[in-house]
This record gives C-alpha cells, structure tokens and sequence, in this order.
C-alpha cells in the first residue's frame, strides 16, 4: 500500500513540475515517459487470473458467439426500441441544453459546471438518480442528458468560437444578434454540429445500452443476464443487433425522420415506478448529509471530531486506494491503447492492405469501437475473475480501435512517393512519422476518457473508485457515495487539464471527432 | 458624408495609411485606384466603421454564408429593417413578400435562376453578384464596395457599377480597371506608398496621369 501510495504521488509531483522546466520535453521523450510510467504501474497492478477453468468458459462463450440464438430473447425488438428511445431522449435533451449553454459559455461559473457535471460518468448520473428519482426512465433519460449537456456546450461553443464568418463585417448595423446568430453564425458551423451531434447520438446509443446493467430497460439489463445464466447464444444475438444497429445509423438517422422520432422516443421509454417527492426531499435534506452531522447538535465538538473520523476513515481506506488503482489502471490502459492503435491502424489503410484485407479490418474494428468498455471488460471479467486484467484489455481493445479508425483514415490520405519502400520499412519511415502528432492527439484526449471508464469500472468488482462508490451506494450510505464521486470527478478534471496542457506544448491538434 | 483629418489607418494594430486627410461629400462617385497592396481595402474598412449605419459594404471576399441560398444571403442586407420574429420565418419559410422584393435585384443581375441555390456552389462571378444584390437591397446614403467587379466581364462590371450608382447617392469603389473608374467616377483617389498621391476630380484628368500609380 504504501509503495504504490509513493508511486503515484512521484508520478503527480513529476507531471506539476514539468512547468519549470526551461524547455519543453519532444514528443519522443514524452512517449518514452508515459511508457516507464505505465510500465512501473505494471509492477503494482493486480493482473491475476482466478477463475478456475477460463479455457473451458473461453470455448463455451466462443461457441455461443458463433451460433447466435435471436429467438431466445423475449421481446428483442423491445429491447432495441427500448434502447435507441433513451439514448433519443438523453442525447435531444443534452443537445438542447447544451447548445444553449453554448451560448453563455464565455461565463466562468457555466464552463466550470459544464467541466463538472462531464467529469462524472453517466452511470455514476444513474447511479445517484435512482436513489432520488427511483428506477424511473427519467432517471435513465437525466443520466444521459446532463454529461451530455456539459460535453455538447464545450463542443459546440468552441465550434462557435472558431467561426469567424466574413459576412459579420458587412451587416447592417442594427441587425439584432438573434437574427445575426441564425442568419451568419449557426449556417457557417452546421454541417460541424449536426455531424458531432450524430457522433454523440452513437455514444448515447452505448451509454444507454451500458444503463441496462444497474436495472434500466436497456440492452444490458439483459445482456447481464443472459451472461450470467451462462446463455452465450443469447448473448451474441443481443451484441449483434446491436452491432447492426450502430453500422445501420446512416440508413435510418435521417434528418426528414427525425421529429418522428423525437416525438415517439418519449412513449417507448417504458414503464417505471412512479416519482415519490419524500424521496426526492429526503435525498437532498438527509441522505448526502455526512452521517456524523446528520441529526447531531453541530454546536457540540464531539460531532466534528466524529465528523473527522469518519472524513479520515473514507479518504485514507476508500478514496486513497480507489485512487490509486484508477491512476494506475488508467496508465496501464492508456499506454497499452496507444500500442494497439498502431498495430490496429494498418489494417484499414490503403497503403498496407489490399479491399479485402481492409474490409476485414474495418468489421474488426467496428465490432471493438461499438462494443461499450463496460461490456467489454463484463465479459472479459467473467472469463479471467476481477483483477485489473479485464479492465486492461477491455478499455485498450475499445480505445484502440476507435483511435486506428481515425488514425487509419487519415493515413489514407497521405500521398507518397511513386518508389516509397514497402512494408514495414514504409511503416516505419514514410508512414508511423507522419501520423504520430495525430495520433497523440487523439491518446491524450482519450486520456481522460479512459479514466472515467477506469472509475465506473469499479461496479464490476475491480477496486477503483467506482468500487467503493458501488459499495456504498448498496449499503444506502449516499454521503459516502457522493463524496467519492466528487473526488472522482476532480481527479478527471486534473487529467483533462493535464491532458490540455501536454496537447498544448506539444503542439498537437486534432479535428473534432465526428466520425 | 465621411472625413478624416491628417489621420493614421490601420489594421488589427498595424498602420498601413499615414497623413490621411479626406472630405467626401455625399452626392460623390468615388474611385479608389492604386496598386494591389497600397491600403485600399484598408482605407474602404475605415471608411465603413466611419458611418456603419447609412452605409452598405461589399467586400472583396463577397462575406457570403455558403451555406445559405442566394435569397437568403441578399436578405440579410435587410435584416436590420424588420423583427427577429419575421427574420426567423423568412429563414425556414422565404416570404412572398422578400422574394417580390430582391427578385428584380437579382433579375437585373442576372441570377434569378440561382436563387434558391447554395451561395457556396456558386462560381465566384456569381457570388460577387450575389453580394452587390444584398448591397442593393439594403439600401442607405452611400455604397462602399471593394473591387466589386472584379470577377466578372466587362458587359457586367459596366451593369453592376451603374446599378450601384443609380441606387447610392454617394459611391466608393475600390478598382483595378482603370478605364471603368475614369467612366464613372466625378472624383479619383489615387493611394501609393501608404499615403494618398492623388485627389482629383476625374474630368480633369487623363489616362496617362494615372500610370504613375503603378510604376515604382
């Protein structure tokens, strides 16, 4: 315990002194660190395997994959209407609110609730709004919309902000900025917000797929359970539609349907428990309360030196190592992400492979980027037993492969000489230098989404944050739980603006990913 | 109408005009001639934060939002002139009304056939055009265009420009073609090495005392 506690806060202090140096560290140096870093975390972390037969479970699990069972989930199109109506609900409201955030953004006090309310995950959102809103589609439908609110406001106003449209110039005087906004500055970022908007919607498709695992009526309510019933052939019918309705997005997201949609989401969210207002006052009046202060006399000392215990009690034996092992499973995650990508990314492009090796690639890289880490690492972790293993593999084939798409179509765009070397000298030489920039620039944004993922990962049984925030949740001990997710949400904003601050010195930018 | 006293211009903190002192009195066809680079742009964007309300500006990037069709575009020139309600439904839904308004614009410049198209799959010609047909529509005591005409033939420079002048009392353009300045102008402003060479009124002057403009 205590040496990986030394560990990490080296690893904290190096990453706060870097301002003092007088010249900023190159690209390669910086690489080369995260590597020793990750690599040091490799001796800290937990990566054992304690199921007992993981072969044999491995081979059932592969045969139920390939011999999908589609009539053995009752009401499967439920399911899937089920899911696409929270993530429509979630994402619409998200994007609404967010886009009108927008256009306050430049006030401090909204960045920096947009910044908050994105650093925690939406299953963290689910998480405290069931217990005020109870298992109700609103609270599914809210814990989309508010991450969603804060990461489309940033969007969206940075794509604002980098518009400067010439006809502005040559506006009538008087012509009242609402009609200046519609009429110049929203046509000249459109097709940018419309196109991030559908990325979101994708997004929002697997958050609300993920919902199903704390007992929403979403795909992963069932696909838990047939896992754990051991259905693999149901299962792989589940990930498979899914699947198909992710690559089907551009057939059936048409802009002409959407106020069909939008109108129909609402009345297919299903059936929940009614709203109970007790509840609701409860939870704000009594249940985040510390429990040392709850119904004590605050004048008397002896309350605050048992409100101290139990502050120490939750920071040194629950947050400190839930930190820890985010911190460190974050590293590891994002080092092994970064190596996958460039083993990964080759496989789309056209300067390596042939239609058909390409074509392979691209499903290959569909199913990882569709699949949601959580579900990843779920079925991962019922192979190999809750150790960060899982975590590892899951967060790194996910990432991964959503940065090899990116990096992958880009190099498709390169020109290269007519006599270019072939093979792994073109990689090597031609290729991996032109791509890098880029590809570190997608790494650290996906920094700290990688973290966030670290965290929820905790409610599988692997011991970050997100375990103890479980835990305390399932023992109804909210003002625990809601002081851990606010040292989680400020550990993620530590990384973003770590990662901002490593994009910015090294002079690495990236288009929105919109793809 | 507009007037500078021995004034220094300058553009985003860098002066590029020095001394200049200037009197255009409304009821005036100015033209602005002088080399590429001289500070003419830079003299027409002074001229218009001068009197921003009684005046229409094309610039030399037509200032289109590509996006918009060309009714829309030539709209905004009007924006100012009604609600933010009325602004709005004109956007989702064009209003007989505008269209019976900027179509004779458009006609007489011959891109009535593009009015419904996307400004940004225009050809450059066109979307010139485009932004004088807004220029005209909004209207006001003076017209400032910066090489309004240089995209397009010489047919329709010579319909632009007395479009213009027939519907601006006082007129400053920015030209390259020196023979359509001395045509139509009463008043030449001849800029080079950052100062104003010459301020005459164009029947006093020939071809020939212009080529000292672009000689070095």
């Amino acid at each position: 315990m205590r040496l990986p506690t030394a560990y990490c806060a080296a690893i904290l202090i190096f990453f706060t002194r870097l301002k003092s140096l007088s010249t900023f560290p190159t690209a390669r140096t910086v690489s080369l660190g995260f590597v020793v870093v990750a690599v040091g975390c490799l001796v800290f972390a937990d990566l054992s395997i304690t199921t007992l037969d993981p072969w044999t479970e491995m081979k059932r699990m592969g045969m139920g994959f390939v011999t999908p069972n589609f009539f053995a989930v009752t009401n499967i199109g439920k399911v899937m209407i089920q899911t696409i109506a929270f993530a429509m609900c979630g994402v619409a409201l998200g994007a609404f609110f967010g886009f009108f955030l927008a256009q306050v953004f430049h006030i401090a006090l909204v960045r920096w609730s947009c910044a908050f309310v994105r650093a925690i995950h939406e299953l963290f959102w689910a998480l405290i709004l069931l217990q005020i809103l109870g298992l109700t589609p609103l609270t599914g439908v809210l814990a989309i919309a508010i991450p969603y609110a804060g990461i489309c406001a940033k969007v969206y106003a940075e794509t604002l902000e980098e518009s400067q449209p010439a006809v502005l110039q040559v506006l009538p005087a008087g012509s009242g900025i609402v009609s200046i906004f519609f009429f110049a500055r929203l046509p000249d970022v459109w097709v940018h917000i419309k196109n991030y908007t559908s990325y979101r919607f994708e997004c929002g498709l697997r958050s609300s797929a993920v919902l199903g695992f704390i007992g929403l009526p979403t795909m992963g309510f069932y696909l838990e359970t047939a896992f754990s019933e051991g259905n693999y052939s149901e299962a792989a019918a589940l990930l498979l539609l899914f699947y198909g309705l992710i690559a089907s997005l551009r057939f059936w997201l048409k802009p002409r349907l959407l106020g069909f949609y939008l109108v129909a989401a609402p009345f297919l969210l299903g059936e929940g428990a009614s709203i109970r207002f007790d509840n609701v006052i409860r939870f704000f009046t009594s249940d985040i309360v510390p429990a040392p202060l709850r119904d004590h006399d605050l004048a008397l000392t002896q309350t605050w030196s048992s409100f101290a215990d139990w502050l120490q009690m939750l920071l040194i034996d629950q947050a400190l190592p839930g930190i820890i092992a985010t911190l460190l499973l974050t590293q590891i995650a994002l080092v092994c992400t970064g190596f996958l990508t460039l083993a990964l990314f080759p496989l789309i492009s056209d300067k390596f492979f042939g239609k058909l090796g390409r074509t392979i690639g691209q499903l290959l890289l569909i199913v990882l980027r569709s699949t949601p880490e959580f579900i990843l690492a779920y079925i991962f972790l019922q192979l190999w037993g809750p150790s960060m293993l899982p975590a590892i593999v899951a967060l790194s084939l996910h990432n991964g492969a959503i940065i090899a798409h990116l990096i992958g179509r880009y190099s498709q765009s390169l020109v290269l000489r007519a006599d270019s070397p072939k093979g792994f000298n073109l990689y090597g030489y031609e290729i991996l230098p032109r791509v890098y920039g880029q590809f570190l620039a997608f790494l650290f944004y996906r920094w700290e989404v990688i973290m966030r993922e670290t965290a929820i990962l905790g409610i599988l049984g692997i011991a970050t944050l997100g375990f103890f925030i479980d835990s305390a949740m399932a023992d109804i001990r909210l003002d625990r739980a809601i002081l851990l997710i606010l040292i989680t949400a400020i550990l993620n904003i530590f990384i973003d603006s770590l990662s901002r601050y490593f994009r910015s010195h090294l002079r690495l930018s990236q288009q929105i990913e919109s793809s | 109408m507009f007037r500078f006293d021995n004034e220094a211009i300058g553009y985003q903190g860098v002066t590029i005009l020095n001394g200049i002192s200037l009197d255009i009195k409304a009821g005036e066809k100015v033209a602005l001639v002088g080399e590429s680079g001289a500070g003419k742009s830079t003299l027409l964007m002074a001229l218009q934060s001068r009197n921003r309300t009684n005046s229409a500006f094309i610039p030399q990037n037509p200032g289109l939002v590509r996006t918009l069709s060309v009714f829309h575009n030539i709209y905004m020139g009007s924006l100012s002139q009604h609600s933010t309600f009325y602004n709005l439904l004109n956007l989702i839904w064009p209003q007989k009304k505008e269209i019976a308004l900027i179509s004779p614009i458009v006609e007489k410049l011959g891109l009535i056939d593009k009015l419904f198209d996307r400004s940004g799959e225009l050809s450059g010609g066109q979307q010139q055009r485009t932004a004088v047909c807004r220029a005209l529509l909004q209207g006001g005591e003076a017209v400032l265009g910066d090489e309004p005409v240089s995209a397009v033939d010489n047919h329709q420079s010579r319909i632009i420009i007395q479009a213009l002048c027939d519907s601006f009392e006082t007129v400053v353009l920015a030209m390259h073609d020196v023979e359509l300045a001395l045509e139509y102008s009463t008043r030449i402003i001849g800029i080079k090495n950052a100062k104003i060479a010459l301020d005459a009124p164009t029947n006093s002057l020939l071809r020939s005392d212009l080529d000292f403009l672009y000689t070095a």
